[in-house]
């Protein structure tokens, strides 16, 4: 029987530090053992329990793409007990990386299709994986247009900045980068709330869009009534919850919206199923 | 599988037989009240016991668990990694447990042996034991198992199930597990050839006595969202203190936390009890909770046992009838009551006020 509960462990290989306020650091781990790497075959929209001994563990979403091979990627703010350690951790330290857990972005239905990501705040990590693995030689032709609408409060809080950056340079993938102000003069990307420049900048809606959004309550809580002015229906519409979890594996009790695991059901849910539950994210 | 006959003058050297084979548990009263521990030096189970206080789901998923040990001394070729913890799954065998107890574990096996994941202390833990039940002559007034799926006599779970005939037990074996047991115990005296009857007679005798009830026929088919919105949970919550007894005390309830303990360079990571009463449970790290306030929290214990339990799983509500939550609960909430209002729910006025 495979203990569900014991972590792979892992070594810290990289540390950057993602944003100004330097409460969001982005964590580079390889696998003690080799083999370990192959059992944790993911996919974009996954999450994983970051383990610190003597700590505990947090669930992360995994900012890498299964498109990149040697480590696994997180981006961490600092918040409570773990993560507050984990942004005390240096290079080489050891802790456990326990999963993948999780459902994924709808990979299978999305093909053929145009995607539509929402991203705000911290909440890009599994977005950043989910760009790089659509835009990987392999798989960028399984995909029609490609929108990336996300938000920050200012331009030194956008995670990823020199990713961004490419992207913006290619010609295969529509980015609307914004912030809510800045005072930079040289700023040449949008600037307003998510919802207001999804809504000038958003692709009509039809049967072949579908939009995944991710980012903080207030960001969701204004940007579905802009996608229902724009007639994305509700199965079109994909968003990644997050909520308090331990075990991350359906069996803890606490991260339940009704009958639904947030992370084991979830975290992705379509709109259209979130309705049928009491939503208690 | 067979039904056999002990003669209570041969039970407590069959239970000696059986010990060399199998750590012995069963329900003794210490102070007022009984709790199932191990029967060692001769102690015999108290078999006039109802219901220990608290449910017998410690006996495969204690309190408190470890899990792993691990050492932060850097000097150590694995520190800070996970190392099993020592486990003893060596036969056990729990004397006397009542039916509603046994087939709380065939509920929360539901939880924690699933097609995906399967814990496994949970899983060695209840597979190493073989439950010897006890059927209920006289149930207290405050059981409701003949409507929650269950009964005095009820089978499920058990590996032998065993009826007071006055001089004797009959001993019903209903598993391999349950025989194994049996020959340890060298019981092996064939049953009255009425033997059937008898059982059959004294399971409508005690079923007849049970007179408190739960309406659960129209739980699945009510829509989710229409129960939770229901006025009623600022009535049922009132008088709530969300002490969390309902829960401990609950055999079918088997929510829980994960701790890491540290002393020294050296600590454990542990599993412990916890309780969808507590906000804590839901907290976010930004201070969020998506169950805040007392209400939230009594409607999901409710809600999860009679009916997200009911949509997921269509096997019956997550409740065995056992009484425990309405005999302990300090302010007198009954899950009997609150069963009835969520079942009567669309025929209430309420349901109507809506439409």
């Amino acid at each position: 029987m495979r203990n569900p509960y014991l972590p792979y462990p892992v070594r810290i290989d990289a540390i950057s530090v993602e944003t100004e306020d330097k409460n969001l650091k982005t964590f580079k781990f390889v696998f003690l053992n080799p083999a370990d790497e192959q059992k944790f075959a993911y996919k974009a929209g996954q999450f994983a329990e970051l383990s610190v001994a003597g700590k505990g563990e947090i669930p992360i979403g995994i900012a890498s793409s299964p498109t990149e091979k040697g480590f696994a990627m997180f981006t961490v703010n600092k918040v409570g007990l773990v993560s507050s350690f984990l942004h005390s951790m240096k290079v080489g330290d050891v802790m456990g990386l326990r999963g993948p857990m999780g459902n994924w972005y709808p990979w299978e239905r999305m093909e053929g299709k145009n995607v539509v990501i929402i991203g705000g705040g911290f909440a890009f990590t599994t977005l950043r994986s989910s760009i790089i693995y659509m835009l990987h030689p392999d798989n960028r032709k399984k995909f029609k247009d490609i929108h990336v609408i996300y938000g920050a409060r200012t331009p030194g809080m956008l995670l990823y900045r020199e990713e961004l950056a490419d992207w913006e340079r290619r010609d295969d993938i529509h980015m609307h980068i914004t912030v809510d102000g800045t005072s930079d003069p040289n700023w040449k990307y949008n600037v307003g709330f998510v919802p207001a420049i999804t809504e000038k900048k958003a692709p009509p809606a039809g049967n072949d869009t579908y939009a995944i959004v991710c980012g903080p309550p207030i960001m969701i809580k204004f940007t579905q009534p802009v996608l229902d002015k724009l007639g994305y229906p509700h199965d079109k519409i994909i968003m990644s919850l997050e909520n308090r979890m331990k075990c991350g594996i359906g069996m803890c009790g606490r991260c339940n919206i009704g009958k639904e695991f947030v992370c084991k059901d979830g975290p992705v849910f379509t709109l259209e199923q979130l309705n049928q539950t009491p939503r208690e994210y | 599988m067979k039904t056999i006959k002990i003669e209570k003058s041969q039970w407590a050297s069959g239970l000696e037989k059986a010990s060399k084979a199998f750590r012995l548990i069963g329900p003794v009263k210490e102070k007022e009240f009984h709790s199932f521990k191990p029967l060692t030096n001769g102690a015999q189970p108290d078999l006039t016991c109802l219901n220990t206080r608290l449910s017998p789901k410690s006996l495969v998923y204690p309190q408190s668990e470890v899990m792993f040990n691990y050492s932060l001394d850097e000097g150590r070729e694995d520190h800070h990694q996970m190392k099993e913890a020592a486990k003893d799954y060596s036969p056990k065998a729990v004397i006397g447990i009542r039916p509603c107890d046994a087939k709380a574990f065939a509920l929360v096996r539901m939880n924690f042996d699933t097609p995906d994941y399967q814990d496994p202390y949970w899983l060695r833990a209840y597979e190493s034991t073989t439950w010897v039940g006890l059927g209920c002559t006289s149930p207290c007034s405050s059981c409701f198992c003949t409507s929650a799926g269950c009964g005095p006599y009820h089978e499920e779970g058990l590996d032998v199930l065993l009826a007071d005939a006055g001089d004797h037990y009959l001993a019903k074996i209903l598993t391999e597990k349950g025989a194994t047991f049996i020959d340890a115990a060298g019981w092996k005296a064939a049953a009255p050839k009425d033997a059937d009857k008898a059982l059959a007679a004294m399971r409508a005798a005690a079923e007849a006595k049970i007179t408190s009830f739960v309406q659960t026929d129209r739980l699945k088919a009510l829509p989710n969202n229409d129960l939770y919105s229901a006025s009623f949970w600022e009535d049922v919550s009132f008088a709530c203190i969300n002490c969390g007894t309902c829960t401990y005390s609950c055999p079918t309830c088997w929510c829980f936390d994960i701790q890491d303990e540290t002393r020294g360079t050296s600590g454990v990571r542990m599993k412990n009890w916890d309780s969808c009463m507590y906000p804590l449970f839901t907290l976010h790290g930004t201070g969020h909770n998506p169950r805040g306030t007392k209400l939230h929290r009594v409607r999901q214990r409710f809600m999860h046992k009679l009916k997200y339990f009911v949509d997921k799983y269509d096997k019956g509500i997550q409740c065995v009838g056992c009484g425990r939550c309405v005999r302990l609960c300090p302010v007198n909430i009954d899950i009997r009551r609150v069963c009835n209002m969520m079942n009567g729910f669309a025929a209430s006025g309420e349901a109507c006020a809506i439409e």
